[in-house]
Parts: structure tokens; sequence; C-alpha cells
């Protein structure tokens, strides 16, 4: 493959509820803070892809919105409607396809401003299933429920992946909630939906994360620490729920295998320095763990109980606090590589694995991990 | 003179809500499914022809096999408990009061399960393997509510 790098990343800081800017001014602030980052003037941006969800925006063609903010006037600009790292894997697309030296990306969600129960909820199908009432958190919850009962994790388990991430979040100046919990203070926290106890739920959140990718001559005219994308891949499975077995992250061992063969990586717990994953809910953070390879299945929860996942351990997960700590939705997994690209740069502050290398970072779209969008990302 | 300190400003909140009806057609399969519970309160599935998998509620296609799921089986009424959740928090998209109890249901002789609800019985006695079957709505609509929901198979 060509090389392809991130050569600039720009975050909002992540909020429960933004009211100075609107939609459009979080992908000012966070497309100026991408430009400065890699040394770029909007000019020197031949096209864009926005990723946007229109009922998140409550307006419909809502990318189009965003584009005035983003720098898109008369520039190429086209869209994605999930989650923000299948927006990268279009730019890197278009970068590959030889027609563009680089292309700025952009997510952004405000949770804030509508009711996610009911947004997540028109997720399901109207003829069979939304009538129910069954939403995202409460989807989840069923997965988790199954998750714990093929694997033995426990509530105990879960909650460790919330003191974990909270704690970490605490020297993450973009985290929305930086917290010392203890185990007990999770299993005390309000339970939602059984097994999902509100500590073990993601905020509801307003972000927006840009990134701009580059060709290598690009990459090496503008930055001094371009991170190479070593390998990217997505895969699917199906979409009712109860086709799948929601016990087991099917589409995300897909898409890491092929990623992985991209990347050279062979033994994941040998080979990856640090992850930054999809933790909407802590079960998540240890099924997906598991997905990528960085515990056997099931053993994630002995891997965290270790430390190993900790900033100090041998395979940090989530050093940034994760979405546990602030989950802008469309942008969430934009924020996982910005995030891992700030590591591999060496420019994590406290929160910094040292010698950092190589990082997997993972996002996902639809109910449960329906589809999973896996990174490979190095400094070398 | 109007301030240039955007710092000094009291932000605004604009109240609003979109509200766009939508009549979505269930098509030939998922109308068939629908008359089956409204007209005889029946579970009905298709399968597929090329792996035999089973799937309730029926699709028109194996969504493994690409292939068109031809033929028309009954499964049911008793059924497995997959996984399954107690929301105890009244979420917005919850519209009756909680607890409620949301399930994964696999009718015997299906291959897939089914989204549903768990009725009739104390929330804290669910459990996965649990065996149910669907209790129907006097009055039906053809509508997936004609299943009120699924209830224990034994009492």
């Amino acid at each position: 493959m060509e090389k392809i790098a991130i050569i600039g990343m720009g975050m909002t800081k992540i909020e429960a509820n933004k009211v100075s800017e609107n939609f459009a001014d979080m992908a000012w602030e966070a497309v100026n803070a991408a430009l400065a980052d890699a040394g770029m003037d909007i000019k020197d941006v031949s096209n864009l892809i926005t990723t946007s969800n229109d009922f998140w925006d409550g307006r419909t063609i809502s990318c189009m919105a965003v584009g005035d903010s983003s720098g898109a006037r008369e520039k190429n600009c086209s869209c994605v409607e999930g989650d923000g790292t299948y927006g990268a894997f279009y730019a890197m697309a278009r970068i590959l396809s030889g027609s563009y030296p680089s292309t700025l990306v952009t997510g952004h969600t405000k949770g804030s401003e509508s009711i996610s129960s009911l947004i997540t909820n028109a997720a399901f199908d109207p003829i069979y299933e939304r009538s129910l009432g069954v939403d995202m958190i409460t989807a989840s919850a069923m997965q988790a429920r199954a998750y714990m009962d093929k694997t033995g994790t426990t509530s105990e388990d879960l909650a460790r992946v919330s003191v974990k991430n909270h704690g970490n979040a605490k020297n993450n100046p973009y985290a929305q909630l930086p917290m010392d919990l203890t185990v007990e203070d999770v299993l005390a926290s309000e339970m939602i939906a059984d097994p999902l106890h509100k500590l073990d739920c993601s905020p509801v959140s307003d972000g927006c994360c840009a990134l701009i990718l580059a060709d290598e001559e690009t990459a090496k005219k503008f930055c001094k620490k371009p991170i190479w994308v070593k390998g990217a891949a997505f895969c699917s499975d199906a979409y009712f729920l109860g086709d799948r077995d929601l016990a087991k992250p099917k589409s995300l061992v897909a898409a890491a295998k092929k990623a992985y063969a991209m990347a050279g990586i062979t033994e994941p717990t040998r080979q990856i320095d640090l992850a930054e994953v999809y933790d909407a809910f802590t079960y998540q953070e240890l099924m997906w763990a598991e997905g990528l390879g960085l515990a056997e299945y099931g053993k994630a929860k002995d891997r965290l109980k270790n430390g190993d996942f900790d900033i100090s351990g041998t395979l940090p997960v989530n050093a940034s606090g994760g979405l546990l700590s602030g989950h802008p939705v469309i942008a969430a997994g934009l924020y996982r590589m910005a995030e891992a690209v700030r590591q591999l740069r060496g420019e994590a502050g406290a929160n910094q694995k040292d010698g950092a290398k190589t990082a997997v970072v993972q996002g996902l779209n639809g109910l449960c991990g329906q589809s999973h969008c896996v990174w490979v990302l190095g400094n070398e | 003179m109007i301030d240039q300190d955007l710092s000094k400003v009291t932000p605004q909140v604009y109240e609003s809500k979109i509200g766009v009806p939508y009549t979505w057609w269930a098509g030939d399969t998922a109308t068939r499914f629908l008359e089956g519970i409204r007209d005889r309160g029946e579970l009905w599935a298709t399968r597929c022809g090329k792996c035999s998998r089973t799937y309730v509620p029926p699709r028109k296609n194996c969504p493994g096999c690409f292939e068109e799921n031809a033929e028309w089986v009954q499964v049911g009424p008793g059924a497995t408990v997959v996984t399954f959740t107690v929301a105890r928090r009244p979420l917005a998209a919850i519209p009756d009061p909680v607890p409620v109890v949301f399930a994964l249901v696999k009718p015997d002789g299906a291959d897939t399960a089914m989204l549903h609800r768990i009725g009739d019985v104390d929330p804290e006695k669910v459990s996965i393997g649990m065996r149910v079957k669907p209790r129907f709505a006097a009055e039906r609509k053809g509508h997936i509510r004609d299943i009120e929901c699924f209830v224990p198979e034994q009492g």
C-alpha cells in the first residue's frame, strides 16, 4: 500500500453541553486546530469529508450545513453518515486514488441537543421492533448480559473499566468526566438497565474532532512527526440483533484480521503498544479488546484486573479516558484516532505510554457493534 | 453600540421539534408474518433454500447466503430466552411504566431470535434459557404488538 499519514489533528474539549458553540462553531474550532497542528492553511487542503448524522443534528443534509465552517467552500466535499473512523477510511481511499494529496476529515455531534433514547430507538426496524421501546442502552444491556453469561465476566469486572477510564481522564484536557471512582461507586450508581449501571454507560456529550490525512510526499512537506497508517479495514455483521451471537464480536475479529495482515501484526499482544477502543459501555471495552486480539476471548477481565490495560501496564487501553469520559457519538472514533496520534507523537503528557510505536484504534457503527473499523497506526 | 466581546454573551436556547409522519409499507414478507399473528396467533418464519437457516421475524432474503428465502415455516409458539435486560430507568423510548423486560427470544424451529418483551413474571425471575411463549392481544391489528409479550411457558 502507498504510505498514508495523519499529519494534523484537532479536538474540541468534550463537554456535556456546549452552549457557546453551535455544531458549526465546533467544526470551526476543530478544523483550525487541525490545520495549525499540521502547519497548513485551509488553501493547502483540496477536499474534505464531513461525518455527521442528521438525527443527532436535527437537520436533514446537515453535512452540507457544516461545510462553511469546515473550509468546504469551493472545494470537493463529501460526507459519511456514521462513525468518524469510516469518514477517515473514505479520506484514506481518496488519497490512495492518487487524485488527492491530502484530505481533511471531520466528525461532530451535539448529543446535548436532543434525546438519545429516541434517536437510537429510531435505529430499530419500524415494522418489527421499534414500538417495543428498545434503545441503544437497553440493546447494549442485552449484549452485556449475553457476554457476561458466556464468559463469566462480572459486574465488578465491568466496574473496573469505569474506574480506570474515568481515572485516566484526569490527565486529559479534552475529557468531559475525569473522576476518582471505586468499584463500589460504580456498583452503587443507578441501575439503568440490568446489568448496566449509570457509571457503566458513557455520557451524553458535545464535541468535534478533525484529522488531516496525506500522502507521503505531502506528509514529509508539512509534518515533522507524521503518524503512518499501517493497516485499516472494516467489516459488518447482520443488522437484526437476533441474527447475531451478541456475545461475540465476529465482525470485529474479521476487521482486525484484515488490518493486522496489512500491518504485519501477527502477535497483537506483543506488537501493539496501546489501544483506543469504542467503550460506549464498560463491557464493550472488554469485548472489543478481545475482538482485537489483545486478550483471549473472555480473558480481558483478567488482563484488566492484572493492570495490563492501565497506563503503566504492558498494553494501555483507553489511556485517554475513552468514551466513558466523553462520548460525542459521530466524532467518537476520530477522537480515538487523535488520542492515538498524541500517544505516538509522545505528546500525551501524564498519560503517555513510554516508547509507544504502534497503536490500534477501533470505531464502530450500528447497534451493539454491528460494524467495526480498525486502524493500526505507527510512528515509524 | 454593541459590545465586541462575545465572552459576555449569555447564549440563548431555541426549543423545537421535528414531527414528520411516515407510512412504512411492511411489504409482502412482513405482511404475511403480521397476518399470521393477527389472524391465527401463529409465528411464521422464512427459510433459506441454501443454508436452511430459518429467520424470524421473516426476511425476504438470507443475509448470509444472499439467496431468496423462498420457503415459509411455522415456528414456536414455545421459545427460549437468549438474553434480556430489565429496563429500570424510564428511558424516553419506552412507552410504558418501568420496569420493562426486553429480550431476544428464539422460537422453537427458528435459527434466529426475535426482539420482544417478557411479561407475567417477576423481572428478577427472568433468566437466560427460560422457556416462554407468546401472549397475544385479544384485539389484534396486524402489528408486532399483537404479541403483547412473551410469558413463562409453565404457569
